[in-house]
This record gives C-alpha cells, structure tokens and sequence, in this order.
C-alpha cells in the first residue's frame, strides 16, 4: 500500500486551561490544513479519534462538532479504542482512501482532560478497562499497569532503574520538543523518589493528564505530487485486539495484540524489524515502552530493560524510541497520542525535527495501545 | 428433638486497646479496666458491616452443619447497625451463602437481643413443620460516641446458629422471655449515636430482666442451678454478668469459658451469642448450658441448652472462637477514627 | 464507578459476585470466571452452565493503589491483585487484612464479603468479594 501524507499539525500538549475540546481540535486541524497547502473544501471525509469526551466533557458526537466547526459538510466519523483512538482514526482512514471511496482526508485526535479532578479522570480512564471487572474494584490504570510491571520484573529482573530510564530519556527528548507538556530534564534519581501511584510505578513512570489534538491530511498516492515535493507515505499497517481485562490475557508481560499488528505491519511494508529506523511506541507507563520494544521485535522477549542500559534507544542510539518525548513527557491526551506519534515520524523523515532531528531517518513506526493491550496498532512509514 | 445443627462466629481483626482510648480522652485507664472488666474491643475494618460479618459467620455455621444451603427456610438477622434502615440484611445475607429464593426473612431490632429473638423465631417455624432449618444471626458494628463511657466497649462482630431437627449438636430445651417498655438505651431515628440513663441502665433495666427471665426459664423447666454446666449473659461489659451471676446463686466460674467481653469488648447483638460460641467450642456432650441475652428497651431471651454426642465431630470442621480473639492487630485512635467512618 | 451506582446495572451481577459463580463449557470444559456468556473457544459450538468455584487461590500480580478514582477515597493505599483461583480462572480483585509480607506472587489467597463501593449517602451499597492471605 502507500497513502501520501501531506500535512501534519499539533497543538501544544499540556494544561490548556484557555481552550475547550472544539478550540483544541480545530487549532491543529487547520494548522495541518495549511501545512498540506490543500482548501478545508478539498477535504473529503473526517476521522476523528477521542476516547471519552462523553466523560471528560460531557460532548458525544464529536466528529460531527468537528466538521461543524470547519464549516463542512462531509462524512465526519468519530472512532474509539480508549488510547489507541487515534491509531484506529488514521487506519480508518487509511482504508477509506484505499478503498477508493476518499480522494483527501482529515484524520484527527483530540482529547481534554483537565476540565475533570484528578479522581475524576482516573476513573473516566477505567473505562479503557473492564467496568464491571476490573474498575468494580477499585482498580485503576497505574494499578494494572503496576501489576505488569511487577510481572516483567519478577520473570525477567528488570529493574526500577531501568523502568525510570525510560522517563529520563524521554524527558531528555521532550525537551527538545516544543510542543511538550514537560520540558526540563530529570534524573533516575528523581523518578524513584518521586511519589509512589501504585507500587512500584511512581509518579515520573505515568504519563501525565494533558489537553491536546494533532492532525494529519491523507491523500490518495496519485494525487500526493501535485500537493508537495516531500511526501511521507503509510506503507503499512496492522491491527490486532485481546481481551479486554488484563487477568484474561494469556501472558501479563506481552501484549499479543502488539505482537500481531506489528507482524502484520511489517508483511504489508514488505519489510523487516531490521529495517525501522525509528518508532513512537506507547509509553503510557515506562513499563509499556520497555515491553513495547520486546513485542515489535526490536530485541528478545525480556530484554527490554537492557536496550535501556546500552542506550539502545537513545537519540543516537541503533533504534532511537519516543524522539518525540514519548507520551510520559508529551503528555498523553488519550485520543490525541496516536495521531501524534504519526506526526512525529513524519516530521523525522521530511528533515523537520529540528533539534530531534535523526540523521537519515528512512522508515518510522507508529505503535498506539488501547487499555492494557486489548487493541493495538502499528502503522509504517517510508520516504 | 429441636436444636442447633451448625454455628459459626467471626470477630474482626483489629483491636483497640482501653489503654490507648483513655490517653486520647485524659482518663485513668486503668480504673476503666478495673470498672469495666474489658481490656480492649474489636474494630471492624472499612468495608466490613453487619452484613459481611453476618456472612462470615453464615458461612462457617454452614460449614459445620453440611448442608444444603438451599434447605434453609428462613434467614432472621438481629443488629442495631443494619446497613440499611430499609431494605434486609437477610436477604444480602441468603444470597451470598447461596440458599435461593425459596426462604423467608426479615431482619430483627431489639438492641442486643434481637438475635436471640431470631432463634425463638426459627424455633417456632421449625416446630410447626414449616420449615426444614432456620437461620438465626446477631451480628452489629456498634458505634459509640467518641469521649462517652461507651466507647470503651462498643464492638463488632457476629454469630450465626442454623437450627433444624437433624444431626442436632446442642437441643434447645426450652426458652423464655421477659419484655418491659424500659427506656435504658435508645438512638432516634437519624441520630448517630445512642443515648442512655446512665446508673438507670442497671438494676431496674439489666438486672431486672436478666433475673426474671432466667428465672422463668429454671421455673419452666424445673430446673436447678446445679443442672447448669456453664453460664452465659449478655455482656455489655465484665462486671453485669458477674453480678447478675452472683444474683442469681450461680457460681461465677460457669461465666468463664464464654466471657469474651474482657478482650472484643461488647459485641451488642452478638455479645451473648458470641459467648454461647465459646462455651460451644468447649462443652463437653452432655453437659447444659444457660443462656439469658438482654436487649435495651427492654428485655431478654432465656434458653436451656443441652449438648450432644455430635458435638465434637462437628465443631472440628470450623475455626475455634478463641482463634479469631487470638487473630488481631492493633490500632492507634487515629486510625481507629478513620476506620469508623466506612464506605 | 465514580459516578451514581446503577441498581440494575448492580444487581444483575450479585450472584457471580457474591458466590464465585462462573461459567463452564460443556463442549470444552474450560472454566470462565467471571462469566461468560458465549464460549470464546468454541462460540456457537458451545454449551455454558453455571459452575460454582472454589474460593482459595494464589496471587500471579499486585499492586497498591495510592491514587483513588472517585469513590474510593476513603480506602487508599489498599492493594489490588489479580488471583488465581484454584480451579483455574483468574480474576482481579482487592486484598484485605494484609500485611507486607503477605504480599508476595504466589502468597495464598481466599475470598471473603466485603463491601466494595457505597454510592454516597442515599445510594445502594455495592458488596462482593475480595481476597485474603491464609
């Protein structure tokens, strides 16, 4: 396959006290539409990924508020997979163009988190779990991603150290992003004494509670040229779901579902593990992006928190994750995060990264999860 | 014959010690102890009520009597801390320990004897063959209101007694009781905290009915203190039910193997019948046991108990009593404040 | 659940929840716990009946919940596990009457009835099981 990406735009990621979902989700709709240098009318369709407006803000029908606030009236879809929304919207998009319905596409995600208290919002998350079964308990997000955490730690030794390198390097890149939520550099020292959430994760391991939206524009391959000299194309793309609650799972420290959408991913790319240059992985807690590298074959099932020490993943480093900041220094609006990471690796391979820039970026990865690990989502990208 | 199939009671884990109440208020500990006779009550945990205690001890009456729980017939549950004011302890009770919907039920108020009350209920149905076996609880997570005397004793815990025809452990000889409109202890409507007449609460309340009603029961069945092995009160705490003993002719040393006030202080519905649960767990087939409850308001329940050859087959299947006194941590007044303020 | 406890919502989950009642393929034979109400392995082949488990198990995982959602303020720090039950389903519940050492993977765990959420002042009181160490 190859579908042509034409713009990207973001707004910053943070506490947007002075903007509501709809400012949030048009601000880097337009940006992105300036950026692609196509009009709101070449527009075709709407893909909009956001987990919980319903609960944050009271606002269902999102995609429709979307395209009302555009001014347009085209098909506007809404698409939820809790954190993997915006992986999901772009793939459905991606279809929609494929499919030869959709000529140009708006694939957004946008989500506002802090109009809700703290315990407000960490129970809207629940919903990414098992209401009845897991949530019914008074479990919350960090709580099961502790208890993998805890798992990963027990059947392979990987350490609190190696979990609080995770937040290190990926603040170190967030601040050299200027759309991150946190900015400033932090030590392993400083993500162990931080306070404790859910034992052992602390709270420099989670991903914070952020306002934000990021937008790509799709284009059919035979239209991309006459939009832009520098085109990024999705060439692949991969899906996969498992059970909702975590104690279902056949293993606690692989997310299946990674396994196969990356599997997938790579057949449709026609390319190898070998091949990824970069990639964005969901790191929603340190422990997820150290599992996430296990899952889409970056090194051996249990040998993630040693790419840590080798720095491995550094900027730099052999297969540099989360250049972006990552969503722990980013910050992780729910349905915003998958667009996002899209919007990064587009931006490493036009040469627009600036100071994150990677020497001769060829081939990104995008991998979104949604709960902890019922659906996952990987998308490839080329030059 | 009519009597107890199975029992089972449950006390929470933590305790809180008198000593550690009194530093709080500036009292004299150890004259409270010495007054008292209590050294310190059980605390239930944050999710724990009248209800989960109530199935705790369901469950290991269940577990001792082996039966189909389905065969329960009617489910009574006596407290003064019910979870709800409207809407049945017993039927969360009957559901949890699994005995269907064919049962009836209803939860019982008379302070501390309305689990005795239960018994006289399934009692009766059981005589007039309507049911197989019946369910009988006392179960409370007394609150007392913080600096008043009573918050020296005001306990949780719970026991539950199935009693039927068959594989009897203990028959129930007899029963009699002795109600008065007597305003010793009360709580309105919406009030947290109860109230009480202070010196009121003894010899025209306590004593008066613990008396009468056990005499009743001695004149009934014609018998004598003597035919008594062991004796059991309510026990609002140590000194009532020695003197009422010592009223009452009866050697103190029978209160002995069912005085669990002194260390989980006043179990309220479940206080007599928690004692019961200790003598059980002790007597010897044969040997009779007098029970006489009270409840504020006023009145009490008097039963003649006697134990039979299954006994100690049965009450092997079940932890002992004194493992639940002996299973406990203590806690400090402050965590004791925030414990009592529930989910 | 953070916000108003629905009755129905509740109530209809009471008996797998108050007596470890789950759900055993006839076709199968493999237990579910909580329920299932169509078997994942089997789907139309399948032929479910309640099953009624056994209440010990031991810990696979756990953690100790230090930030509350709503409605659990009250409880924290309280640790969560997931458990698996001797007859083999695994579920995820809170453990009680714990101490550090207790929690271990692999400690031994039994259920007991607990209450698990009050919805306010007014509103029905949510109970089910969690677990203890033996």
């Amino acid at each position: 396959m190859k579908v042509a990406i034409l713009g990207v735009g973001t707004t910053k990621f943070g506490e947007n006290w002075d903007k509501n979902l709809r400012q949030l989700a048009i601000e880097a709709g337009t940006k992105a539409i300036m950026d692609a240098g196509i009009r709101g009318r070449d527009l075709n369709a709407i893909y909009v990924g956001n987990m919980s407006a319903g609960r944050f803000v009271g606002q269902e029908h999102v995609a429709a508020m979307v395209s009302g606030e555009l001014g347009l009236s085209i098909p506007a879809s809404r698409i939820e997979g809790a954190c993997a929304s915006g992986g999901l919207a772009l793939r459905q998009g991606l279809f929609s163009i494929l499919s030869g319905q959709h000529d140009i596409v708006l694939v957004g995600g946008a989500e506002k988190m802090t109009d809700l208290m703290t315990d407000g919002v960490t129970s809207s998350l629940m919903g990414a779990g098992d209401q009845e079964w897991e949530a019914y308990y008074g479990v919350t997000f960090p709580s099961l991603y502790a208890m993998i955490a805890r798992r990963h730690m027990f059947e392979f030794g990987t350490t609190r150290e190696q979990m609080a390198k995770v937040a290190v390097k990926n603040h170190h890149n967030g601040s050299l992003n200027p759309i991150a939520q946190f900015r400033k550099e932090i030590t392993i020292k400083q993500v162990l004494d931080s306070p404790m959430v859910a034992d052992p994760l602390t709270l420099f391991d989670c991903s914070p509670i952020t306002d934000g939206a990021a937008t790509l524009i799709l284009c059919k391959e035979e239209l991309a040229k006459k939009y832009t000299d520098n085109p990024v194309y999705i060439i692949g793309s991969g899906q996969a779901s498992d059970t909702l609650a975590l104690h279902d799972r056949r293993s606690l420290t692989t997310l299946d579902a990674t396994v196969k959408a990356s599997k997938e991913a790579y057949r449709q790319a026609g390319i190898t593990v070998k091949d990824i240059d970069l990639a964005e992985v969901h790191d929603c807690f340190t422990i997820g992006e150290i599992i996430a590298t296990e899952d889409l074959g970056f090194c051996k099932k249990g040998e993630g928190g040693k790419l840590l020490d080798e720095g491995a993943t550094e900027i730099g480093g052999r297969i540099p994750v989360n250049t972006s900041g990552g969503l722990k220094a980013v910050g992780h609006p729910v349905g915003a995060t998958g667009v996002k990471q899209a919007v990064e690796i587009v931006l490493q391979l036009r040469g627009q990264a600036d100071k994150r820039q990677l020497k001769d970026a060829k081939i990104g990865l995008t991998h979104n999860v949604g709960g902890s690990g019922a659906t996952a989502v990987v998308h490839i990208f080329s030059r | 014959m009519i009597g107890i199939v199975g029992y089972g009671g449950y006390i929470p884990r933590f305790r809180i010690k008198v000593e550690e109440i009194a530093s709080v208020w500036g009292s004299n500990a150890k004259s409270i102890k010495n007054g008292l006779m209590v050294e310190e009550k059980s605390v239930p945990s944050i999710d724990e009520d009248t209800a989960t205690i109530s199935v705790e001890a369901a469950l290991n009456a269940l577990k001792m009597a082996q039966i189909n729980p389905q065969k329960i017939g009617a489910i009574y549950i006596g407290s003064e801390s019910h979870p709800y004011a409207v809407k049945p302890t017993s039927t969360i009770v009957g559901e949890a320990i699994g005995v269907g919907s064919e049962f009836t039920a209803a939860d019982t108020e008379f302070a501390c004897k309305a689990g005795t009350a239960g018994i006289q209920m399934v009692m009766g149905l059981i005589k007039g063959g309507y049911i197989e076996y019946g369910l009988a609880i006392g179960s409370d997570t007394a609150q007392s209101k913080p600096g008043d005397a009573l918050e020296y004793t005001a306990a949780a815990g719970g026991a539950a007694f199935i009693a039927g025809k068959k594989n009897v452990l203990a028959e129930i000889e007899g029963t009699f009781s002795c109600s008065t409109d007597t305003p010793d202890f009360w709580r309105r409507e919406n009030v947290e905290f109860p109230r009480h007449g202070g010196r009121f609460t003894g010899i025209p309340a306590y004593f008066k009915h613990i008396i009468s009603a056990t005499k009743g029961l001695m004149d009934k069945l014609d018998l004598k203190q003597s035919d008594f092995d062991y004796i059991v009160f309510h026990m609002p705490n140590g000194k009532f039910p020695l003197r009422a003993a010592k009223m009452l002719d009866f050697d103190s040393e029978k209160l002995i193997p069912g005085f669990v006030v002194k260390s989980i202080g006043n179990t309220y519905s479940s206080s007599s019948l928690l004692g019961l649960v200790a003598t059980l767990d002790i007597a010897k087939p044969g040997q009779r046991i007098l029970l006489t409850s009270y409840g504020s308001g006023a009145g009490s329940d008097s039963f003649s108990i006697k134990v039979t050859d299954l006994i100690e087959e049965k009450r092997k299947r079940i932890k002992k009593i004194q493992d639940y006194i002996d299973d406990k941590e203590y806690v400090t007044y402050a965590k004791y404040t925030r414990l009592r303020r529930g989910i | 659940m953070g916000h108003e406890s629905s009755v129905p919502l509740f109530w209809r989950l009471i008996k797998s929840r108050y007596q470890l009642i789950g759900t055993k393929c006839k076709t199968c034979g493999n237990v579910f716990y909580p329920p299932k109400y169509l078997c994942p392995v089997c789907r139309k082949e399948g032929k479910l009946e309640d099953i009624k488990l056994k209440k010990t198990g031991k810990i696979i995982s756990f953690s100790i919940v230090r930030s509350a959602p709503s409605g659990f303020e009250k409880e924290v720090p309280y640790p969560v596990a997931i458990i698996e039950l001797d007859d083999g389903p695994r579920l995820t519940s809170q453990i009680v009457d714990w101490k550090e050492e207790d929690l271990k993977i692999g400690s031994r765990v039994e259920a007991c009835f607990r209450r698990i959420y009050t919805d306010g002042e007014e509103g029905i009181i949510n109970y089910g099981l969690k677990f203890r160490p033996v």
